[in-house]
């Protein structure tokens, strides 16, 4: 399998969504190529660091505003009868 | 949370909220919005990095849910973005719409929108915004190639690893910002992704990989243990 075809079929490697055919394919580029290894557990650890990572927390006084702000205007929207 | 909406059972789905919600329930509105409105918020400062522009984003994309939460059926139709601002882009036209995929849309529209105002851009369409031909030719290869130093699951204990990661989310150009963010942080479908920001699953697809290679080009320059490198010529390829 040549570089670029790898290249192509990366995020769906990563992603273990791949097609069984070309995962073999993967499998066996990758047992002679310890960089293309490397490449794929560092994207791997890349993503988790960002999902594990901590998100924003939203400040509670702007929330309590916003949801105010909502409230009136779903109550503008929906007048009680 | 108002004591009512914190009434809501969390296992109610989104689809029941807004079945409740589009019949009058205050509540179920609220629900929805607390449900949302964290992951909002983060993906409005990773965009932009600025509070007070993140909490414009989130109240604006709460505000245009509900005034056209009615049009959101979670079906294959046009879903008008009625209430944004001119140059919204195209509805959304796609088999089963969920919910977190609308209001993560709406929400990425509005936070394109504070990014070409920076730059002193004419608002345009969410399509111009995001299109672009970009092909798998035109992704750059691996350079700095070396395992972490440290596990994923350690680093993120260490508080400066946060700076490293939201810098080297600012410098991706915003286009592959925010794919990665919705596909890898937000865990959108490629599909729903694409759906989301009016683009072909092709061009997610190279748009994702780039997001992917730059990010984890720069973390392994910093976290990649530089007696392990490997170089370029150790690459084998038919």
């Amino acid at each position: 399998m040549k570089c670029e075809e790898l290249l192509a079929m990366l995020n769906e490697y990563v992603d273990g969504t791949v097609d069984p055919a070309v995962c073999e394919e993967f499998e066996k580029h990758m047992a002679g190529c310890n960089s293309c290894q490397v490449v794929v557990d560092n994207i791997r650890q890349t993503i988790t660091l960002y999902k594990d990572g901590q998100p924003y927390a939203m400040p509670i006084q702007f929330r309590e505003r916003m949801h105010d702000a909502l409230r009136r205007c779903w109550r503008e929207k929906h007048p009680a009868k | 949370m108002t004591g009512n909406a914190s009434q809501v059972i969390p296992e109610t789905s989104d689809d029941e909220l807004v079945r409740r919600a589009k019949s009058g329930g205050l509540e179920a509105f609220e629900a929805l919005t607390s449900r949302y409105e964290q992951r909002v918020y983060a993906l409005a400062m990773r965009m932009l990095r600025q509070e007070q522009d993140a909490e414009d984003v989130t109240q604006q994309t709460f505000l245009s849910v509900l005034e056209n939460l009615e049009g959101f059926r979670g079906s294959a139709r046009e879903i008008p973005l009625s209430g944004m601002a001119a140059g919204a882009g195209p509805p959304i036209s796609r088999a089963e719409a969920s919910f977190a995929a609308w209001v993560l849309r709406i929400a990425s529209h509005a936070a394109l929108k504070i990014i070409r105002k920076r730059k002193g851009l004419n608002t345009v369409s969410l399509e111009e915004a995001t299109e672009g031909s970009e092909n798998m030719n035109s992704v750059p290869h691996p350079e700095f190639i070396a395992d972490w130093r440290q596990s994923p699951e350690r680093l993120v204990e260490r508080n400066e690893i946060r700076r490293l990661l939201d810098d080297a989310l600012t410098r991706l150009d915003e286009k592959h910002r925010l794919v990665f963010l919705l596909r890898d942080v937000e865990g959108l479908s490629i599909h729903e992704t694409a759906a989301a920001l009016d683009l072909s699953e092709a061009n997610v697809k190279v748009r994702l990989l780039r997001a992917r290679l730059q990010l984890r080009e720069e973390l392994t320059r910093v976290l990649g243990d530089p007696e392990r490198r490997l170089t370029r010529t150790h690459h084998q390829h038919e």
